[in-house]
């Protein structure tokens, strides 16, 4: 690889995070100048134009707009436009015969039982068009492209109110030729920028994925565009001038000029750079392998992080039915919150969501007109949360109300009192949590004993050491800020660019110069795209990957390379090695396939510190200093005393020992008893758990 | 609290599901055939030591084995007991795919492990997998015409195909000997041990952590409460007997229409099946094995009520009179390649017809109900080599009291996915002219039925056999309270341009297609769901727009008329035609 200049313009720098949630907008900002320090903003999101929010967090930070040097922003706007269908109208082109792809789909339903289900396509019938041209699998011309055809298709688009159009032909990912021309001919009639070509985001074969890729991105791109122009022409109108960057669901982040060709490539960002803030956070403590646990309102978040990486994949789906195959962080979503609703089913069995309170009424401690017990109710009758300290609550939570509703509709019908109804909804959803997490992650062969359990998001910490009992994680680290942690990804995020080829020919017969050549021509694209950047990188991080699977398989088995010149012999190994990991099978009966090539070109961001979350001031000398309360809290079937502890004045570098709880803005964190914690210079707590008997 | 505490009893099942669930996964990542790998053929469970009564089954599993699994289990044991099969040890696995053994059909293959804990026998675990061949008259084993068993392949009793945990080189050279493409067959084997290895090392954790007594007493206690659970469901069927028919276009062999006549009777909190009037045992490989009939109505009850769980006490409410003298009790040497298959679905399909009408609110008009298999069996001049290539395809689900039917689902008793075409024409010499929505198939009513497809399939090289094994040729998918039945399954091949239609519609078997020859295949619409004169012209409007039908068909099916460029409703024009009286009914 060649030396790569390093484009370092100045060691101290105004950088801001922000990321916008479904409920609150959060930003981190980060001053390395003399004097400067940290500013933490939560402000309620601006669901309807994000933008405002973003501006209202900014204005809260007090800082001059014009000194900021670079905002890396994390939206929603894509995810949310998708999921509710909020999209632009757009047009599809694609070969005759093959319109209804991106709607018949491959013939599936939403769940194994029950006859039912609905799916409505991105782009509806009459406005896919068809057009003469047809190629086979090896990428030759069966029929000739009919240009006109694409000339009419369009005009007819046009007319009837397409904004964005997609040209998607069949097997252009093995020659991408005619939807280049394709793309041409549009280029000279199509009043804007918003052509999208199915083989650019997604070279890689499987007509309907790659369809649903290209129409998610086509129907995105023109909301997506007009967002951020607004945004930055607000942030221009106040003074800002440098770096406007937007984050990936690959967990990187591209200048928004980029952005846009690929804007399918935002969606799930949120999660995605939450995890890399994990990562991130985790590893200057030395811990590399980690399970991500992001609890929130309404669902959990779950990701793997092996040496430091977080888990790539390319076969995500947003929901039924729609699969948007870019890299993304594998981040795995069940509907388990702290609004989740707990109650007894036909066989007289608790459940725990994944029916959740939302936001209204919410949980019955919100004093909205809830009366549906929740994990949070449920936590708050344990103790474990803090009657007074409710971010979402108007007034004082009603406990006996909520208790007398716990006896009726949980207690009662299984025999507990409400303590116990309360302990055994927290076991209940823990084990649903963990099972989650069991077979996303650690089903996938790894022992979690080698792994730190990172919790996050509001409710993250106040489960997590329960969690990883029953898991058998030994360690726990919550971060300074836990409840941040996404804006916080936007600030440590790398520059990223993936790139992936199809090659799918048996291992023995690939040509290998041909091989090396793809993935050099990988790293000289990234090195390009990186370099046209103007925000800050030190220097590059290349990553190769290959797909690859037993000839006659269809799933794949991901594997990393160690360079760009590899070596036949060292894929054949590092493939059989991996599936022998994941499968304990050997097959030296049958030769392995080479599906796809993958590079990840990664500009590196300088080094955050970290250290400057942690706000020195009014930190108590010893731990006992750090005590506001003390209060009886329920664990493993019986109330304790137990110690409340400020977070902020909790002193930096002790140690302690549980039963505690810690009570933080954003968070709140449960000790058991037997734990004991170390805190580090970042802020971080590490709690070592009792393991599972 | 107690040992058997709710909260201990909910872990301990939910544990037990996962070790299912993580044998599915496993079953179908390390999968070479396709059928298991990408259309998740397949499905692994938790089985009595003593019994073989179902503890646990995986929820990805096919839906066709819920039943299935718990019979050859049950007759596994029996066969140990009676001296017909060796007992088992540590480390052993038993192979069987007899259908007449608690069965489906031949390509069915299941395995069996006895699972020890502490030396004890505790449960077994067991999986079924389906092979892309196993022998017999035709690649693939769908013969459309056999007339006894042994013409659909090789039938192994249950026998030790892995001792002490060392695999028999003779009983697989046997196996290896009698089927095609037998190279690739090791990698599924493997894979399918596999899976039973990972679901034991799960186990032993679960049993460790809970210990033996403590989950044995939560099993007992979960088989009651799905009883229950079952239970509390059927009590919201009012009491009285309910009636239906299905129908298979034919056996393949011969031209007639198979009957299928379902009462089924709620009596307290119990469901009696009943299957007496059905057509008696058939010629061709349309009969049904008496676990797969079993199974067929498990599967329609479970995709009734989907959120009780699956072990043995979910099916003690239901009571199948064993339908001895029809079709759907099959004993040897009847053929059977059919019945998991198509037959299985048309039970479905009855047990669904028979229930809308008492429980209109959940059951859906009826949905396509067909597998759709479409083999290609040729040689491949180019690549030098023969291949067997198979088309599995959905259609469209029954409309229902929420919502229209869904597009293009997978058959009742699968979940799977089909092959991408840009993948089938990386493998076999064909080239697809088209894959589309089926316009005007969905069975017009209120809620109308999914669409189903249209693909055609072009030959490029060389020669090959087309086969069929598909339904609902002759009778589309039934309509309920007033819905139009869904558009029937269509068959044509075109040989040097001229079109030929199978005799028996939906079945047939080698029929030879050259170059340039075309094989297109129309699947089944859903069933409608109430009136067609009910559904609100806007939504009629919408589907005409979205070309689903036509303005003819708008007019004749819903009694809406549409405005020529598609502006709107003409409201007086569609006020008349719905007054002057009922749609043209589609039967």
């Amino acid at each position: 690889m060649a030396p790569v200049p390093q484009t370092a313009k100045s060691d101290a720098n105004v950088i801001v995070g922000v990321d916008v949630g479904g409920t609150f907008t959060d930003l981190l900002l980060l001053d390395s100048r003399p004097n400067g320090g940290v500013r933490v903003v939560k402000t309620p999101s601006t669901l309807e134009n994000q933008a405002f929010g973003v501006l209202n967090a900014l204005e809260e930070t007090n800082v001059d707009i014009s000194a900021i040097d670079a905002i890396i922003h994390g939206t929603t706007t894509t995810t949310n436009a998708v999921l509710e269908r909020r999209l632009a109208v757009t047009g599809m082109i694609t070969t005759r015969g093959f319109r209804d792809i991106i709607e018949v789909g491959r013939r599936t339903r939403p769940q194994a039982y029950g006859m039912y289900g609905e799916f409505q396509p991105l782009i509806p019938r009459n406005l896919r068009l068809e057009v003469r041209e047809r190629l086979d699998a090896a990428g030759n011309i069966v029929i000739p492209l009919e240009e006109d055809d694409v000339r009419a298709a369009a005009r007819k688009l046009l007319d009837a109110g397409c904004e964005s159009v997609v040209v998607h032909f069949l097997h252009a990912y093995a020659n991408p030729d005619h939807e280049r021309r394709a793309v041409a001919i549009l280029r000279d009639i199509w009043p804007n920028e918003y052509i999208t070509a199915g083989h650019e985001l997604l070279s890689e074969y499987r007509e309907y994925e790659r369809g649903v890729t290209a129409a998610v991105n086509a129907s995105v791109r023109p909301i997506l565009h007009r967002y951020l122009d607004r945004l930055q022409n607000e942030l221009k109108g106040r003074g800002f001038r440098r770096d406007f960057l937007v984050m990936n669901g690959n967990g990187g982040m591209v200048s928004a000029p980029l952005v846009d060709r690929e804007s399918a490539k935002t969606v799930m960002s949120g999660p995605a750079s939450g995890v890399m803030a994990a990562a991130y956070t985790a590893k200057r403590g030395g811990f590399n392998n980690l399970i991500t646990y992001d609890m929130g309102g309404t669902s959990t978040d779950v990701a793997l992080v092996l040496n430091a990486i977080p888990a790539v994949s390319n076969e995500l789906e947003l929901e039924y039915a729609m699969p948007i195959h870019v890299p993304m962080v594998d981040v795995r979503s069940i509907g388990s919150g702290g609004g989740s609703i707990a109650y007894v089913n036909d066989a007289g069995l608790l459940k725990v969501g994944p029916r959740s309170a939302g936001a209204e009424p919410g949980p019955i401690c919100y004093g909205r007109g809830g009366v549906e017990p929740t994990i949070t109710d449920a936590n708050l009758i344990l103790g474990r949360l803090n009657p007074d300290g409710l971010l979402s609550a108007e007034n004082a939570p009603p406990l006996d109300k909520i208790r007398a509703l716990l006896d009726q509709r949980i207690g009662s019908p299984l025999g507990l009192n409400s303590e116990q109804a309360a302990g055994a909804i927290i076991r209940v959803a823990n084990d649903r949590m963990a099972g989650a997490v069991r077979l996303v992650s650690l089903a996938k062969g790894h022992d979690p004993r080698d792994f730190t359990l990172f919790a996050f998001g509001g409710a993250g910490p106040l489960h997590a050491v329960a969690l990883a009992r029953e898991l058998g994680i030994p360690r726990v680290l919550v971060p300074a800020r836990p409840g941040i942690t996404n804006a916080l990804g936007c600030v440590v995020a790398d520059l990223r660019h993936d790139f992936v080829r199809t090659v799918n020919q048996p291992l023995d017969q690939v040509d290998m110069d041909a091989v090396h050549d793809t993935l050099n021509e990988q790293v000289a694209e990234g090195q390009r795209l990186i370099q046209d950047e103007t925000i800050d990188t030190e220097g590059l991080r290349i990553l190769h990957g290959a797909d690859m699977q037993f000839i006659g398989q269809t799933h794949l088995i991901n594997v990393s390379l160690t360079s760009a010149e590899t070596t036949r012999e060292e894929l054949q190994n590092i493939f059989e090695t991996a599936y022998f990991e994941r499968f304990q099978v050997d097959l030296p009966e049958i030769r392995a396939n080479l599906v796809n090539l993958k590079t990840s070109v990664i500009g590196r961001r300088p080094e955050v510190d970290l250290g400057l979350l942690v706000d020195p001031a009014n930190r108590s000398r010893n731990v006992e200093d750090a005590r506001i309360a003390t209060r009886p809290v329920w664990f493993d079937g019986e109330w304790h005393d137990t110690t409340i502890y400020s977070r902020d004045l909790l002193p930096i570098g002790k140690s302690f020992e549980g039963p505690a709880i810690i009570e933080q803005m954003d968070t709140t964190v449960v000790v058991e008893p037997d734990n004991k914690v170390d805190s580090d210079t970042d802020g971080n707590l590490l709690i070592h758990v009792k393991a599972a008997s | 609290m107690n040992e058997l505490d709710p909260i201990t009893l909910g872990v301990i099942q939910a544990g037990l599901q996962q070790v299912c669930d993580e044998m599915d996964l496993t079953f179908s990542r390390s999968a070479f055939s396709p059928v298991i790998a990408e259309a998740d053929d397949r499905s692994d469970g938790i089985y009595d030591g003593e019994t073989g009564a179902l503890i646990a089954q995986g929820e990805g599993g096919l839906p066709v084995f819920v039943g299935t699994m718990q019979f050859s289990t049950m007759t596994l044991i029996d066969f140990i007991r009676e001296g017909k099969a060796l007992p088992p040890e540590e480390g052993d696995i038993y192979i069987v795919n007899d259908p007449y053994l608690g069965g489906t059909h031949l390509m069915d293959v299941r395995f069996a492990m006895p699972f020890f804990h502490d030396g004890e026998l505790f449960s077994w675990l067991s999986n079924t997998g389906h092979w892309p061949d196993i022998g017999g008259a035709v690649p693939g084993g769908f013969s459309a015409n056999a007339t006894a068993v042994e013409q659909e392949g090789l039938r192994l009793p249950p026998v030790k195909l892995v001792k002490r945990g060392q695999m028999d080189p003779e009983i697989y050279a046997i196996i290896c000997s009698n089927i095609r493409i037998a190279d690739q067959r090791i990698g599924d084997i493997k894979a399918q041990i596999a899976a039973l290895n990972v679901g034991a090392r799960q186990l032993t954790k679960l049993l460790d952590r809970y210990g033996v007594k403590t989950v044995k007493a939560a099993i007992g206690e979960w088989r009651q409460r799905a009883a229950r659970q079952m239970r509390a469901k059927i009590a919201k069927i009012p009491t009285g007997t309910y009636r239906s028919e299905a129908w298979v276009d034919s056996d393949g062999v011969i031209d007639e229409p198979l009957k299928i006549a379902l009462a089924i009777e709620k009596k307290g909190d119990d469901l009696y099946f009943d299957f007496a009037g059905s057509s008696p045992p058939c010629r061709g490989p349309m009969n049904s094995v008496i676990a797969t009939t079993y199974s067929s109505v498990y599967l329609a009850i479970k995709h009734i009520f989907p959120d009780v769980p699956i072990n043995a006490g979910t099916f003690e409410p239901l009571h199948i009179k064993e339908p001895e003298g029809t079709f759907l009790y099959a004993k040897y040497p009847r053929p059977v390649s059919g019945c998991a298959a198509e037959v299985s679905q048309r039970i479905a399909e009855a047990v669904f017809a028979a229930l809308v009408g008492p429980l209109p609110d959940i059951v859906t008009a009826a949905p396509a109900g067909s597998s759709g298999n479409f083999a290609l069996g040729g040689f491949d001049p180019e690549k030098n080599r023969p291949y067997v290539m198979y088309q599995l395809s959905g259609g469209g689900y029954g409309g229902n009291i929420r919502q229209d039917g869904l597009t293009n689902g997978c058959s009742t008793i699968g979940i799977s996915k089909t092959q991408p075409i840009e993948v089938l024409e990386q493998i076999y010499p064909i080239l697809f002219e088209e894959y589309a929505l089926r316009e005007g198939s969905g069975g017009a009513g209120e809620r109308r039925g999914g669409f189903g497809i249209n693909y055609k399939v072009k030959l490029q090289r060389g020669e090959a056999q087309a086969s069929f094994v598909m339904d609902h040729g002759r009778v589309g998918p039934q309509g309920a309270r007033g819905g139009h039945d869904g558009a029937v399954n269509t068959v044509t091949v075109y040989r040097n341009g001229d079109a030929y239609v199978p005799k028996h519609l939906s079945k047939d078997q080698d029929i030879p297609i050259g170059v340039g020859d075309v094989v297109a295949v129309g699947t089944p619409g859903g069933g409608g769901y109430g009136d067609p004169l009910a559904r609100a012209p806007e939504r009629v409007l919408t589907d005409v727009r979205l070309e689903y039908y036509s303005i003819e068909q708008a007019r004749d099916l819903f009694r809406v008329e549409i405005l020529h460029n598609l502006s709107g409703v003409d409201e007086p024009a569609t006020k008349t035609l719905r007054k002057a009286g009922n749609a043209q009914t589609a039967r």
